[in-house]
């Protein structure tokens, strides 16, 4: 299998700073202030658009781009593609599951576009991460109290759901795919198992990034595996990243930050919310505050890439690009070998 | 009354066997009757009773056995208290495995895929096992058949070792399954299966570095079928030999295990005969086997219930006697007589808690009272507690059982105390005392263990409600975790007491670095004696506050004087060079008649134990005073001498029956000086040494390891050694509720550790590097270091950085060599265990680094390549 040499020039920049992811799209395309005619265009599609942001890379193409823009000129170094819930289970509620190979392809080639353009201003290298979200079902939970045994889907089912996303993505040009705001640990394992399949039929290396989010203080998911078990649980994904995403605020993600830090031999890539939502469900942190408290992780050499999530703006990103500029980015351990389990918990033996 | 929480890394695993269906027939009823419900409550009851891993297994001819795992894997996982402990997929059919896969979230096993039906099969099951990630055990089974020889187990475990790793597959996910068989079935044929399994175990370890070792117990006994004592005695006795060997997991029922010391002496010879093969056949002579089914009908319906020794206190009356057991350490009827106490108050229509209020703390207090007032000592506290345990852990399910009938709590301890050995080190014979000492003295010890992360600390006092949280460590960078600790605490808002001990730890250090760091009060503890007068003071109504404010105003003292004066001058690293020791070159060692790397995979115990130091043993203890003079002292002799004949008794045993295995590596390397570093001629590899930077008196160097080195051509050497396989046996004594073995054992380790320094150390200088080759010293004199040239270790003075050890353990391959890994914080694992450089030069002789100024800091941050930060974290303790 030929390796992946995005893998290779991630980790060759990640070695010498701390690097920039994006931030949100969802805040940002607020402030288009979009009507269902923007969003439907003229797919003549049976159901309602508005709110269906992944289309609009059909639809309203300039939105994107503006935005991908809008995070290059702030520093960043990763655009994610705006394609969270471009597969064809979350595509269903807007009677678009026929346009998830053209959405997802589509997005990639725009971000491809844009980041290389970017590139070839300043030579210095900006990547596309192949977003993909965790659908509106679980693998692990039954909806049902009164029935635990009870699922929505199969795995089967959803491996080929992310298998026909992610081929899309990186037909597109994208470099990796991003695995993000898993809440059910063994969504993410399917979407693993997906990649490896897409690995098999193309002959070549697709690097995966893994984001998990909280939904507890204490820092479990919602399936509950606790950061460490998660990692346990993905390891053998051989992520080039592995992180946090959305969840709480940075302040609340801290000691989470840590501990996955401490165990986990790849790259750390958080972002977070702009801190938690106001009585409105609005995010009012500051840019100057998200910097300061995601800058403290570097400052203690405890990620590698940074970025934002819900209700970040350009702004967020700009001050944390300055904010961390010139900080030496973690190191990565070296981790014993030894056998890693995990349940909802992590569970190691010791070698001999 | 007390939790103990081991940390999630062990040694030896319990699977789970009850939701087996093969092995279990009430669980394969309820899974034929379709009662699920019933079936996860069996699954919860394992975890509860300390299953660490669950195998689930549907394989039953009248099932639709794919159905049945999935329906049951997915609704285990919507039982939080069963979930969080990894799952084992059990099937001999690949497309149950694989169903099982697709339902489980975290990373489990999968049990088993093997060459049978030949390597393609096999590799192509195992990279879909990685893809799903998870762990596999692989059965010794090939295209001829299942592995019955010890030689054929061996070959087909390397094969698929080789195949395996060779595919990238993590050698760490791989676990054997070498098969166990019934022995005592008769045929001759057998009589060699368990003794095959417990040699091929450990030649797999040896040559599949990685991986562990499982099996299926059950079979062992299969010939013993319905006679329970006999079974289980065989089962002890096979883990009791094969953990030893490498076995690191098995799948079994915890409970249905019996300590390997209680069974009947006899039965125990007679188990260990068969399957051990002790008895070599002999004509017309009875054989093992035969011996043991004959012995085995005078088991059978009855259990191993003992004559009791009848002395003269066992006739008192039963609280007596409980006391007399407290005072005395002698836990051989504890049990019973709790049992007794508290059917006795049941029947006056009292509470099971009026045994811990009534006799039970009668003699702790008694206990309490002569250990306070220099009555009694260490060891005979811990062996008190021990027999506090074992009665509490009786009582303990009568309480619970009260408490939910009556809705009523427990009685409320004094006052409950978190206790961690702070992440990054693993020393923790010290914290235990202290932790024994404070439950003797009627608090709740919540013990944590070793490598306790500050998350996991405030994450238990908060949801235990603790009163003071306890921190110890043993190694120097220890210190900046605690301060870590103690400014974490700050941030979350903790007012409660801060403990700091431990060997590195001091009243200066408290002062200076922790107690600042945190609001709340901080109270640096000396010694275990100590722990109880701080902690009734810190709880006490009336004295905490004035305890926490003297406490505090002499911390502010302390650092008012350092802010002050009373620190000598330091000189500039130049003016320190300068001032260095010249040793005489032409007096130097001459080169090794053996350079390279030495291994010893297995030092004899019995030499080892010929030149223990054991002073340092009764330090631990706390028994002030040398060895031997020590054991006639007038104060603590009487205590000294029932220690001592303890740690002869272990001492003998640990020997006899090999529970340890000590293993060195040494190398001697060409080098030469640079500066203060030294470069090995090889690999241009450099080892950068700390100077004495105070101001010293006319005539007298600042020292520095790299003057006794040749600039013109030299030699170095160096070491490490560990004590290998004590966990199984430390595992055995905390089922046991046995803290006073365990310390001892522990206490005893260390005391391998050093002899084994001491001894590599000799055969150093007189054979492998040979610059002494006609040394014959005493053992009092090796004690007094009277020998030519020194061992100084990394974190100890003259070599105060613990940042060394990992180039050092490179340059020894120490890992592969002597089975030694480090810690983040450079700990070594096992915690026994002993590394550092040799210097052949006559002169060199050991001091203290102390004190060192920026300058010097900065040059070393240089010299070592690495960021000022990270050097100041790893040299704070010799900073201002």
């Amino acid at each position: 299998m030929t390796p992946s040499p995005a893998r290779a020039a991630l980790l060759a920049q990640a070695a010498k700073r701390i690097l920039i992811t994006d931030g949100a799209f969802g805040t940002e395309i607020q402030n288009w202030k979009l009507v269902e005619a923007d969003y439907a265009g003229t797919l003549g599609l049976k159901a309602d658009q508005k709110g269906n942001n992944d289309i609009l890379v059909l639809t309203k193409p300039e939105v994107i781009e503006a935005i991908h823009r809008a995070y290059f000129e702030a520093g960043a170094d990763i655009a994610e593609t705006n394609t969270f819930s471009a597969n064809t289970i979350s595509q269903a509620d807007y009677a678009a599951e026929h346009l998830v190979d053209e959405i997802n392809l589509a997005s990639a080639r725009l971000a491809r576009r844009i980041a290389d353009e970017y590139s070839a201003r300043d030579g210095r290298p900006r990547f596309v991460a192949g977003a993909i979200g965790p659908t509106n079902k679980t693998l692990s939970l039954s909806p049902d109290v009164n029935d635990p045994g009870y699922r929505e889907i199969d795995w089967d089912h959803l491996v080929g759901v992310y298998q026909q996303q992610a081929a899309a993505l990186i037909k597109g040009g994208a470099d990796f795919i991003l695995i993000e705001t898993v809440f059910d640990t063994l969504n993410a394992k399917a979407g693993i198992m997906a990649v490896r399949r897409l690995e098999a039929e193309l002959g070549r290396e697709v690097p995966i990034m893994l984001s998990m989010t909280l939904t507890d203080l204490s820092g479990r998911n919602l399936s509950g595996h606790t950061v460490e078990a998660f990692w346990h649980a993905v390891r053998h994904a051989r992520p080039v990243t592995i992180g946090l995403n959305c969840s709480f605020g940075a302040a609340q993600l801290r000691p989470h930050v840590q501990s996955l830090s401490a165990v986990a031999d790849t790259l750390i890539m958080v972002y977070p919310n702009a801190g938690l939502p106001n009585e409105l469900g609005e995010y009012d942190e500051m840019p100057a505050t998200t910097a300061g408290l995601v800058g403290e992780w570097a400052e203690r050499g405890q990620v590698n890439i940074l970025g934002g999530c819900c209700g970040s703006t350009p702004a967020h990103i700009a001050a944390m690009a300055k904010g961390v500029a010139g900080l030496p980015p973690r190191r990565l351990p070296v981790l014993e070998s030894v056998t890693r389990l995990a349940g909802l918990e992590p569970f190691i033996m010791a070698g001999d | 009354m007390t939790t103990t929480t081991r940390p999630s890394g062990s040694s030896f695993v319990n699977i789970g066997e009850r939701t087996n269906i093969t092995g279990s027939a009430a669980f394969k009823k309820l899974i034929l009757a379709g009662d699920y419900a019933r079936a996860v409550e069996v699954a919860r009851q394992q975890v509860e009773n300390g299953a660490q891993i669950i195998d689930v297994n549907m394989d039953e001819g009248l099932l639709d056995s794919l159905h049945a795992m999935t329906t049951f894997l997915k609704l285990i996982a919507a039982e939080p208290d069963i979930a969080r402990v990894p799952v084992m997929i059990d099937s001999s059919k690949w497309s149950v495995i694989e169903a099982g896969l697709k339902c489980v979230p975290g990373k489990p096993i999968v049990n088993s895929i093997s060459m049978k039906e030949g390597e393609a099969p096999f590799l192509a099951h195992a990279r879909l096992c990685r893809d799903y990630g998870a762990a596999v055990v692989v059965m010794a089974f090939d295209e001829q058949g299942q592995a019955d020889t010890r030689l054929r187990k061996v070959e087909i475990c390397k094969r698929a070792y080789k195949l395996l790793t060779e595919d990238g597959f993590p050698p760490e996910d791989i676990i054997f399954d070498a098969n166990i068989f019934a022995v005592a079935t008769g045929i001759e044929e057998h009589d060699r299966y368990a003794l095959d399994f417990i040699e091929a175990v450990a030649e797999i370890r040896a040559a599949c570095p990685h991986v562990h070792c499982s099996g299926g117990l059950s079979n062992l006994s299969f010939s013993f079928r319905g006679n329970e004592v006999v079974r289980r005695a065989m089962h002890s006795v096979f883990l009791f030999h094969a953990i030893p060997a490498g076995l690191d997991m098995a799948i079994v029922n915890a409970g249905q295990l019996d300590v390997y010391d209680a069974i009947d002496p006899v039965l125990r010879d007679a188990c260990e005969d068969v399957i051990l093969m002790r008895r070599p056949y002999v004509e017309g002579e009875e054989t093992a086997t035969e011996r043991l089914i004959a012995l085995a009908e005078s088991y059978k319906g009855k259990d191993a219930a003992q004559e009791k020794a009848a002395e003269e206190w066992r006739g008192w009356d039963v609280v007596r006697r409980l006391e007399h057991a407290l005072v005395k350490g002698i836990d051989m009827h504890v049990v019973d007589d709790t049992e007794l106490a508290r059917a006795a108050i049941e029947a006056r229509g009292g509470r099971p808690i009026e045994v811990i209020e009534g006799p039970l703390m009668a003699g702790m207090n008694t206990v309490g009272d002569l250990f306070g007032s220099g009555k009694m000592f260490l060891p005979q506290v811990v062996k008190s507690a021990r027999v506090m345990k074992k009665a509490v852990a009786h009582l303990i399910p009568f309480i619970e059982a009260e408490k939910l009938a009556l809705g009523t709590e427990g009685a409320r301890a004094k006052g409950k105390i978190i206790m961690a050995t702070v992440k990054g080190d693993v020393h923790d014979i010290g914290k235990n005392i202290v932790g024994v000492v404070l439950q003797c003295n009627g608090y709740e010890v919540i013990d944590l263990g070793v490598m306790v992360p500050w998350s996991k600390i405030l994450e238990v006092a908060r949801a235990e409600d603790a009163d003071i949280i306890g921190l110890s460590g043993l190694i120097t960078p220890s210190l900046d975790e605690m301060v870590t600790v103690a400014e974490e605490m700050n941030r979350a808002g903790f007012t409660i007491p801060l403990l700091i001990g431990g060997a590195t730890t001091s009243r200066v250090h408290t002062a200076l670095r922790i107690d600042p760091a945190y609001d709340g009060p901080v109270v640096h503890v000396l010694d275990a004696s100590r722990a109880v007068g701080v902690a009734s003071q810190l709880l006490s109504d009336t004295q905490a506050e004035g305890f926490i404010t003297d406490t505090a105003a002499e911390y502010d003292h302390i650092r008012e004087v350092r802010a002050g004066k009373g620190q000598s001058a330091l000189l500039s690293l130049a003016d320190a060079r300068a001032n260095g020791f010249v040793a005489d070159m032409s007096q130097k060692a001459p080169p090794p008649l053996q350079p390279g790397i030495h291994t010893f995979a297995d030092w004899d115990l019995a030499d080892l134990a010929e030149c223990f130091d054991w002073t340092p043993f009764f330090r631990a203890w706390e028994l002030a005073g040398n060895y031997p003079a020590i054991l006639d002292d007038t104060v603590v002799g009487e205590s000294a001498r029932a220690l001592f004949a303890d740690a002869q008794a272990m001492l003998k045993t640990i020997i006899a029956e090999k529970w340890l295995t000590a293993r060195a590596v040494c190398g001697i390397w060409a080098c030469h000086r640079d500066g203060d570093d030294v470069v090995l001629a090889e690999g241009e590899q450099r080892i950068a040494f700390l100077r004495q930077q105070i101001a010293k008196r006319e005539g007298r160097a600042n020292m520095c390891l790299a003057d006794f080195i040749d600039p013109a051509g030299d030699w170095i050497g160096g070491f490490a050694v560990g004590i290998h396989g004590i966990e199984p046996h430390l595992e055995r004594f905390r089922a046991g509720h046995d803290d006073y073995s365990d310390i001892l054992l522990k206490a005893l380790a260390d005391r391998f550790a050093e002899a084994l320094a001491e001894r590599l150390h000799a055969h150093v200088r007189t054979t492998l590097w040979g610059y002494a080759p006609g040394e014959q010293l005493s053992n009092e004199a090796l004690i007094r270091e009277k020998y030519r040239g020194i061992r100084p270790a990394p974190g100890y003075p003259a070599c105060p950085d613990h940042s060394l050890k990992p180039a050092l353990f490179d340059l020894l391959n120490a890992g592969e060599n002597a089975g030694l890994v480090l810690t983040e914080s450079c700990a070594m694992l096992p915690t026994a265990a002993v590394s550092g450089f040799y210097f052949g030069h006559p002169e060199a002789a050991y001091f203290g680094v102390a004190r060192i100024g920026q300058d010097q800091l900065e040059d070393y941050a240089g010299r070592r390549g690495i960021d000022l930060p990270v050097a100041t974290r790893w040299l704070r303790p010799n900073l201002d």
